[in-house]
């Protein structure tokens, strides 16, 4: 959408319709593999769980801001038009006082202070989440975290993506689902790999992803996690779809143990290693087929 | 009926994939009488295995989107200038046009444009359903992909719930929630009797629990935990019952690795009907949480 | 105490009280003076994503109601009510007229704050 600036590097996202399918083990183990250095953005802010993989050095912590109104009693007249402009119940003017202010409701619009006939509105720094960074060998983690209780995600996937160097790629691990915070992580990337595995629920989330990344315009493969019989024609549903299959992982307990332990598949079971080094090369095959640069 | 004798179940993961659904729908099917709301409005599953007949369909709205009217529009970029979210873009002709998949719905742009060029129509946001399922009558929605999840679905799904209940003297509510903590989550936690939360014995799970624990203790909402899948990693399930119990939340029992899960999804029957492995220990939580209800 | 919001779904003082404040299906005012009704749909406030709470509160602030009683109140619509000089009282699910009894004869307690969290 729009005239976007061409990075230097690629940006992979890493998504899936439905939680669960594996999609941090996914970006986690790609990162590993990808034999070049590399950013790992975790996205999936409500949740962030790439740290508990990565024996990593946190080298910084950073809050998350947003700008929320503040009022100067002294110039307030009560006229109310910060409350009548704010869509978010963020302000209440109940007359001659000065307004109520809920800054947890904020949205950051900055539209109360813009309306302000008295200039009594400036703006000051509420925390609504905060960025880890750190590094783990070859690998670069950012990782955003929402402040419990909290209740706008996209600002603080923003500030994740915003941290990323354009001259390294990068594999951003998006949130679940197909709603703003799985939109505002897949409008950051170049490229998006879809996670699923061969069961009903999947699939049936699969077909909302795909529909969610078409609408954004951007090039996607799927990777078939816990493959095994398709009973469901996951395949077949890639195959009349136009969707190249990137990588099958197959059904494995010893997979799902080393996950469950926080390791590295990659690192664990040498036979995955050499899947997720093939699968960097098929991204990168596939960001040139798209326009990319590998 | 009245609205105090209703309880409401809400059963949630923190992380998703953890077997929530699945667990919901078994539920659905072992009430003797419950109104079943699909709150997992973000890629919405439980219709898959309980079959709904749907009897009426709503739109959704939710917040506004800015339309620039191309006509009316000068190209001044006031309002490119003002946009905090990117939303607003410049095209070939010098004209400007809003993305609605960044656009927030704050209204600035429409505010401030010099020629009044912007439309602020309400967001069609997805649908919410009424029907007829296997386990009795179900409220589900679906949110159109990229639509802002701000948990105001949610909070139509569970009061359409409410409703029903009430009306059909129906004493209890089956919820399926969503996975997360943000919004939506919140949305479906106030005032239920109940929260399960759904685990896995995996680091995430244990991670991910302790997000949600915060949350429902926030809203002093009674808790409980069950680990699923807990024998990929006993160490891990322990170490998360110790967690739950030290959290202040009762463990409900556990429930054991068994692909009969899936087999009943592929069948879109509930796991509790095609009498796998499992089946049995989910009538287990099921027999506590009617304890405790 | 002149003025009286009762959160409701009905349209007379026979109708039940509405538990919720601020996604409440409407309000039933009742001026103690004149011994008149007047309704105050709360459509807006249902609409609302966020904050329905608030928005709720303005309204009947603004409607010139001085006493609320609601079942149950949010922090968020708990300030702005306080702030506005509006008397809360928490009361549990009987009928409109039932209420306005014990509001009247003292047995209803005053709230002092917001008696759940709020959640959107």
């Amino acid at each position: 959408m729009g005239v976007q600036a061409k990075r230097q590097a690629p940006r992979i996202a890493v998504a899936s319709g439905k939680g669960g399918t594996g999609k941090t083990t996914i970006a986690l183990n790609l990162a590993a593999m990808f034999g070049e250095p590399v950013q790992l953005a975790d996205c999936d802010v409500e949740e962030p769980n790439l740290n508990l993989f990565l024996q990593y050095e946190q080298l910084d912590s950073q809050p998350v801001i947003m700008l929320v109104p503040e009022i100067r009693a002294d110039h307030c007249t009560g006229c109310g038009a910060c409350s009548e402009i704010c869509r978010f119940n963020g302000l209440v003017s109940l007359g001659a006082s000065k307004p109520l202010l809920f800054p947890e409701l904020c949205h950051g619009c900055g539209g109360c202070a813009l309306v302000c006939p008295s200039e009594a509105i400036s703006e000051r720094p509420l925390q609504i989440g905060t960025i880890n960074s750190g590094h783990s060998n070859e690998i670069r983690l950012i990782e955003g975290r929402l402040d419990v209780g909290v209740s706008l995600v996209p600002p603080v996937i923003r500030a994740v993506t915003d941290q990323l160097f354009s001259d390294i790629p990068a594999i951003l691990d998006a949130p679940p689902g197909t709603s703003c915070p799985a939109v505002a992580t897949l409008r950051e990337a170049d490229y998006v790999v879809l996670v699923a595995d061969p069961t009903p629920f999947s699939l049936h989330d699969l077909k909302l992803a795909v529909a969610m990344v078409r609408e954004l315009g951007l090039p996607c493969g799927v990777i078939i996690n816990r493959a095994g019989e398709d009973l469901i024609g996951l395949s077949r549903y890639c195959q009349d779809e136009g969707l190249p299959v990137l990588m099958s992982l197959p059904d494995d307990r010893q997979i799902a143990e080393v996950v469950s332990k926080g390791q590295l598949v990659a690192a664990c079971l040498p036979e995955y290693g050499l899947l997720f080094k093939q699968l960097g090369d098929r991204v990168r095959t596939e960001l040139q087929k798209h326009g990319g640069r590998p | 009926m009245r609205h105090a004798q209703i309880k409401e179940l809400v059963v949630l993961s923190g992380k998703g994939g953890t077997g929530k659904t699945s667990v919901t729908a078994s539920f659905a099917m072992l009430a003797k009488k419950a109104v079943v709301a699909d709150c997992d409005v973000d890629a919405a599953d439980l219709h898959l295995v309980l079959s709904p007949e749907v009897q009426e369909r709503h739109c959704f709205f939710s917040g506004n989107e800015a339309e620039i009217r191309f006509n009316d529009c000068t190209g001044c970029g006031k309002c490119h200038t003002l946009c905090r979210f990117d939303a607003i873009y410049r095209t070939e002709n010098n004209r400007f046009q809003v993305d609605p998949v960044a656009c927030e719905g704050c209204g600035v742009c429409v505010r401030f444009c010099p020629a009044k060029a912007i439309n602020f129509p309400e967001r069609h946001s997805g649908h919410w359903m009424i029907s007829q399922a296997r386990s009795g009558p179900m409220v589900h929605a679906q949110l159109e992909p990229a639509a802002e999840n701000s948990g105001k679905l949610v909070t139509t799904v569970r009061e359409r719930a409410w409703e029903l209940a009430v009306d059909r003297r129906i004493p209890l509510i089956v919820s399926d929630g969503p996975p997360g903590i943000g919004c939506p989550v919140i949305a479906s936690l106030s005032g239920v009797s109940l929260a399960l939360i759904v685990t896995e014995p995996t680091v995430s799970g244990l991670h991910d629990l302790q997000r949600v624990l915060a949350l429902t203790r926030h809203f002093s909402v009674p808790t409980i935990v069950c680990v699923n899948k807990w024998d990929i990693n006993p160490q891990q399930t322990e170490r998360i019952e110790a967690v739950s119990r030290a959290a202040g939340a009762q463990v409900a029992g556990r429930i054991r690795y068994d692909r009969g899960v899936t087999q009943a999804q592929l069948q879109q029957i509930t796991a509790v009907e095609l009498g796998c492995a499992a089946a049995a220990d989910i009538r287990k939580v099921w027999q506590q949480i009617t304890r405790l209800l | 105490m002149n003025l009286i919001a009762f959160s409701t779904a009905g349209t007379e003082l026979n109708d039940e009280l509405d538990p919720r404040f601020g996604r409440a299906r409407g309000f039933l005012l009742y001026d103690l003076t004149l011994q008149q009704i007047r309704l105050l749909e709360n459509e807006q406030s249902r609409n609302a994503a966020q904050g329905a709470g608030i928005h709720a509160a303005e309204a009947i602030v603004k409607a010139g109601v001085d006493t609320l009683v609601t079942g149950h109140c949010g922090p968020k619509a708990f300030r702005v009510l306080n702030a506005a000089g509006v008397q809360v009282y928490n009361c549990p699910v009987i009928t409109l007229q039932e209420a306005l009894q014990a509001l009247q004869s003292g047995t209803l307690e005053a709230a002092t704050a917001a008696d759940v969290e709020g959640h959107w």
